[in-house]
């Protein structure tokens, strides 16, 4: 059987998720940029985003909690004419994978990373995530989280990021086109997606997001970095929907001798006389 | 016939380099060489020794009597000449006092002044060594070998300083010669990277650890005029096991190795190479824990944590180390096996050979088949099972376990991996009966990878090529595989009935040998590098053969074949 087309397997998530319109949006943006399923890879942590790849008619990769990132970036390596994507949470991106997303922002590797950000654990039923809000009661945190919040938008512009921007499963075509511009941007593209999560987030719901968030217009200019760490910073009842910033840049591929030129590594070929020069050399 | 002669000095005094020029002087006369460092966790001062063994023939460890100390400095005199045997030469600046009748004071340090440059000091020890042991000065020879490490005017220089040192000194040992010329001269960690290599490796991730890192800079060194290798540092060693994993499941072979601290943090994604059926080969390349331990020094003390590292159940290959022409062979099935059975294999080495050098022949490069290569059969082998309404199953349910592995992006087919438990298409299930059905196909495939173990190495007496029963019987796994041909000799020439069994391949433990000789053995003795006798544990385990008495040493320092035949006589009675 030969998957033509990006469809949907059967869900797992709660009626009123915001992970289906994450799913919906990524089948959409993908078709509309004319991937077919076998030329593309999702990858995954663990989590209830996580859960993503398990979804949709495409090659998958779901391993460890927080380590998507780590196997993507070498799919990527063996195979350049793969199409790698990274759907997962807060969780997984910022908590348990924290290492792993700053050092993909310094490989820069050729990905998008959409993290669906719904500020809260929801596979493990509701403990704070790196990105809840502080004195969010949580059955953690009963107390409320006393943790400031990690900044994603800001880590990632802070640390190099070319492409960073936000977007919001309540504006689904401002959402379908943020993915386009991130998987076809070359190097590390990082989406971050307000979801609410209508089981365990009862603090930030679709109307929350709603009334605090609004759309970037064309008077902000996405090659100012400055710009764009100002409006990262725009925490409140006011924050901004959009592309921060977007340069690139060489990726990691452009920098590594070894892969700028020669085509996929798992095609070249093997050379016996290559090694035994090496053997020789030690004699 | 062999000697033995030790360089000591304090670090950043540059006995390496001496030691380096040294080996590559003595191969080319012809000598076997097998040369052991010991250094300090520090970069500067302390105290850093390296022991080169040379002689006509092959060697496989280092020996506890010294023929010959190069004192550098003070300490190395105070130190070693305990060591020293009745008619050795304790080498030495003539600024150091000793009343040490082998003392043979030299002007080293003001011939180096004189010359011009007092890092000259360690040339004219050089020379005054080739001539103490017979062999010719042959002033290309010395200036080629100089010019490998330094720059062509201090190459001259050294080259002239080599020549003094050289005049200073007179004949004192019979010239060695064997048949080691055209040998490589290697450390452990190059074999072993090289191996990879030679095995189609295409991607190496790793975090920087000792003992292992000299394997990453091997590679990193090789990577660009290799042209198809891609080394990564990774920020930490789970990132280097995850980029391993991801990288052969894209379809390359990949490679990662650590030490026991960072062999710990990979332990997690092992279980995922596990359940995924990726083929994944891991080196750990112990050194004395548990936690930092002693960073530079040797152990054999984490077969027990390998074995069954990372939680639940599945298969995979443990293969250890004896030698560096071991190394190479088995890096080279490591990746033969993991792919063939799509299993993490894990590769254990230790410091003592990883970052010994020895002289090995050049071993043959020969053709591998890339997993890209392979593809094509699976996908022949999968079409069977293809139709309109059926997808491609990566954990398609098989006698032998091992499923047909498409590649993707290679084919139209979806290739669907996940660390929960799923399904023959890799999709998550919690069915009770997908469950049981997953479990018994991993599991089947170490039916297949117990039948690809070798069996134990015996060094012993034979009949016929096949192993003669002795009363004694040692049993040793890796890198004392060496000190163990040497006890052997000894102990047999003291009069003792007596052979070893030495372990590469550990697990699927093979068994036959041990079973067929330890039946008339009187008494069977555990010879090990770590303080519980961890082989003897998996020995009984396996086998249920309790070892009489065990032989074990664990500061950090490897056992001799001296050392483990004068506790033998001690301990073990016949």
């Amino acid at each position: 059987m030969i998957h033509e087309h990006f469809e949907s397997r059967e869900t797992a998530w709660c009626p009123g998720c915001g992970n289906f319109a994450i799913l919906d949006c990524l089948k959409k943006a993908l078709a509309e940029l004319g991937k077919s399923p076998s030329e593309v890879l999702v990858a995954a942590g663990i989590g209830q985003a996580a859960k993503t790849p398990q979804f949709i008619t495409a090659n998958a990769f779901c391993g460890l909690h927080g380590r998507a990132l780590p196997p993507a970036t070498a799919i990527k390596i063996a195979n350049e004419s793969l199409t790698v994507i990274l759907d997962t949470g807060d969780g997984d991106s910022y908590g348990e994978g924290g290492n792993h997303f700053l050092h993909a922002i310094r490989r820069n590797i050729d990905l998008a990373h959409f993290v669906h950000d719904n500020q809260i654990y929801g596979l493990t039923k509701g403990q704070a995530s790196p990105t809840t809000g502080q004195g969010h009661k949580t059955p953690a945190q009963t107390g409320g989280s006393q943790n400031t919040p990690l900044n994603p938008l800001l880590v990632a512009l802070a640390a190099g990021a070319g492409f960073v921007a936000r977007g919001f499963t309540g504006e689904r075509e401002q959402l379908i086109d943020l993915m386009k511009q991130a998987i076809s941007y070359r190097g590390y593209a990082l989406l971050d997606i307000f979801q609410p999560c209508v089981s365990f987030n009862k603090v930030n719901t679709h109307q929350d997001y709603a009334r605090r968030t609004y759309k970037l217009d064309e008077s902000h200019d996405p090659t100012d970095r400055l710009a764009a760490m100002a409006l990262a910073m725009e925490t409140g009842d006011r924050m901004p929907l959009g592309v921060l910033y977007r340069v690139e840049s060489p990726t990691f591929h452009d920098r590594n001798p070894v892969l700028r030129e020669g085509g996929p590594l798992l095609d070249r070929p093997f050379d016996p006389a290559l090694i035994a020069g090496f053997l020789r050399e030690l004699v | 016939m062999a000697y033995n002669l030790l360089l000591g000095g304090a670090a950043g005094q540059g006995i390496e380099t001496t030691a380096s020029i040294l080996e590559k002087l003595l191969k080319r006369s012809g000598c076997h060489l097998f040369t052991t460092r010991d250094f300090m966790s520090r970069i500067r001062g302390g105290h850093n020794f390296i022991q080169i063994r040379f002689g006509d023939q092959p060697l496989y460890s280092h020996a506890d009597s010294l023929d010959c100390v190069v004192a550098l400095d003070a300490p190395t005199a105070a130190l070693h000449t305990d060591r020293l045997s009745p008619d050795g030469v304790l080498l030495c600046d003539e600024s150091v006092e000793s009343s040490d009748t082998r003392a043979l004071r030299l002007a080293l340090t003001a011939t180096a002044r004189e010359l011009g440059n007092p890092r000259y000091a360690g040339s004219v020890a050089a020379g005054a060594i080739l001539r103490l042991f017979g062999v010719a000065f042959e002033e290309t020879a010395v200036r080629e070998v100089l010019g490998t490490y330094l720059r062509p005017e201090l190459a001259d220089g050294n080259t002239v300083a080599f020549r003094r040192g050289y005049d200073m000194a007179t004949e004192r040992f019979q010239p060695l010669s064997g048949d080691a010329s055209g040998h490589m001269l290697v450390t452990g960690s190059q074999t072993m990277a090289l191996g990879a290599l030679a095995s189609g490796l295409r991607f190496y991730a790793a975090y920087p650890m000792s003992p292992s890192t000299p394997i990453l800079e091997y590679l990193a060194s090789k990577s660009l005029e290799a042209g198809v290798v891609v080394v990564e540092q990774a920020e930490d060693e789970i990132a280097a096991i995850n980029l391993a994993i991801g990288a052969s499941y894209a379809g390359v072979r990949a490679m990662t190795a650590t030490s026991g601290g960072g062999f710990s943090l990979m332990v997690e994604a092992l279980g995922l190479a596990g359940i995924t059926e990726i083929p994944l080969v891991v080196a750990d390349i112990q050194r004395p824990g548990p936690a930092t331990g002693l960073p530079t020094r040797t152990e054999q003390a984490d077969l027990q944590f390998v074995l069954s590292a990372s939680q639940g159940e599945f298969p995979r290959a443990v293969l250890s180390v004896r030698s560096h022409r071991e190394i190479w062979h088995q890096t080279r099935r490591a990746f033969e096996l993991a792919d063939r059975y799509q299993v993490p294999v894990i590769l254990l080495g230790d410091q003592y050979l990883g970052d010994a050098s020895a002289t090995m022949p050049v071993p043959e490069v020969s053709p591998v088949r890339l997993p890209a290569e392979a593809m094509a059969e699976a996908l022949q082998k999968a079409k069977d099972n293809l139709s309109e309404d059926r997808p491609y199953l990566r954990y398609e349910i098989t006698e032998s376990g091992v499923s047909p592995r498409l590649l993707p992006g290679k084919s139209p087919h979806l290739v669907i991996v996940d660390s929960d438990e799923h399904d023959e298409e890799g999709l998550i299930t919690e069915s009770a009966d997908v469950r049981r059905a997953m479990v018994d196909k991993r599991a089947r495939k170490s039916v297949g990878l117990a039948a690809d173990m070798e069996e134990p190495d015996w060094i012993g007496p034979t009949r016929e090529g096949e192993p003669v029963p002795t009363d004694l019987l040692l049993l040793g796994w890796g890198s004392l595989w060496g000190p163990l041909h040497e006890a052997v000799a000894i102990l047999t020439a003291a009069g003792r009935s007596v052979g070893a069994l030495v372990w590469g391949d550990l697990y699927p433990f093979p068994a036959a040998r041990l079973t067929a000789l330890s039946a008339s053995a009187q008494k069977v003795v555990n010879v090990e590098q770590n303080s519980t006798g961890q082989l003897a544990r998996l020995v009984r385990q396996e086998t249920g053969l309790a070892c009489h008495a065990s032989i074990l040493r664990y500061d950090g320092r490897q056992l001799s074949g001296d050392q483990i035949a004068d506790r033998i006589q001690r301990e073990v009675s016949e």
